[in-house]
């Protein structure tokens, strides 16, 4: 039997089923962080002292990681683009120019944790960097499904482009969706952590 | 649903005044946080910056003016239940505002090296 919705849109609610699930799945992830970031303010107000992120975390590096991130997130919409545009050329360089773009966050992001470690800094040394781990390493695990996603469709996933090209449009534009939350979230622990 | 090129192209050239209003949005962020204000003016201006570019990554990325309204709905309900989740603690604490601290065993002797 063949699953109804894939390409063409329920009349009752206009979506299709990638639509549908993709924002479900992103509501269960505000749900996710929110309870971490709800976490972090009670840690915080409950805290007989806090320090300023800029003195425990480098402010230049985490604007650097937010600048890598948003540009992702701008190549990552022009993939999509380019797929409307029947370009599967363009939409394979932009892709992999976002795909390039996560590996950067990730070395950074990885540098930044050497740094801590090789001072000792770990995150048992104190709640705020307790808080910093988890968050920071909950993104990057992120980071890590979108670039696996990412590279499905650059590498055997685009196959698909030559058996139903509106389907492999619907899969980008989720994938897109869950790469524009990532970056997000970002926008949000960069002050949270790095600034406050 | 299909858009013809031209209308893809001018979505392109939004997508990179966005993209570019976001990195002058980062380095505001940054600068913000160079002012010499109070921890409390410093938190809502980092947010209100955070939120302005989250707005802008939902709305023209994730095209969220032009979603479905069953897709609003949803979001909604999620705005929601996420404020409800930022709010428990701050109702925790509110508990014990103004009440004396108790620490345990405060009253103990210190415990100086001597006694190790």
């Amino acid at each position: 039997m063949e699953i109804p919705y894939i390409v063409d849109e329920r009349p009752d609610t206009g979506l299709t089923n990638v639509k549908l699930g993709i924002w479900l799945f992103l509501a269960s992830e505000v749900m996710l962080f929110g309870g971490l970031f709800s976490t972090y303010i009670l840690l915080r107000i409950n805290a007989v002292e806090w320090p300023q992120g800029s003195d425990v975390l480098s402010v230049p590096i985490g604007a650097f990681n937010t600048v890598v991130l948003i540009s992702s997130s701008v190549t990552m919409v022009l993939s999509y683009a380019a797929l409307k545009l029947d370009d599967l050329a363009g939409f394979k360089k932009y892709i992999g120019l976002t795909i390039g773009l996560s590996l950067l966050f990730l070395c950074v992001k990885g540098f930044e944790y050497y740094e801590h470690l090789a001072f000792g800094e770990v995150p048992a040394t104190s709640t705020f960097l307790a808080i910093y781990f988890t968050l920071t390493g909950l993104h990057g695990l992120h980071i890590i499904g979108g670039v696996v996603v990412n590279g499905y469709f650059l590498g055997p996933g685009s196959a698909m482009w030559k058996t139903n090209k509106q389907q492999f449009i619907n899969r980008i534009e989720a994938s897109g969706l869950y790469w524009h939350f990532v970056d997000l979230v970002w926008i949000f622990l960069f002050p949270v952590l790095y600034l406050l | 649903m299909s858009e013809s090129p031209e209308h893809v192209r001018e979505h392109i050239r939004l997508y990179m005044k966005i993209g570019g209003a976001l990195l002058v949005l980062t380095v505001v962020t940054v600068a913000a946080s160079y002012l010499q204000v109070g921890v409390a003016v410093g938190i809502v201006i980092a947010l209100l910056i955070a939120s302005t570019k989250g707005s802008l990554v939902a709305s023209y990325f994730m095209h969220l003016t032009g979603e479905r309204k069953s897709i609003h709905a949803a979001l909604l309900l999620t705005a929601f239940c996420f404020l409800v989740l930022l709010f428990i603690p701050i109702l925790g604490h509110s508990d014990t505002t103004g009440e004396p601290m108790i620490v345990p065993n405060a009253d103990a002797p210190a415990v100086t090296e001597a006694a190790h």
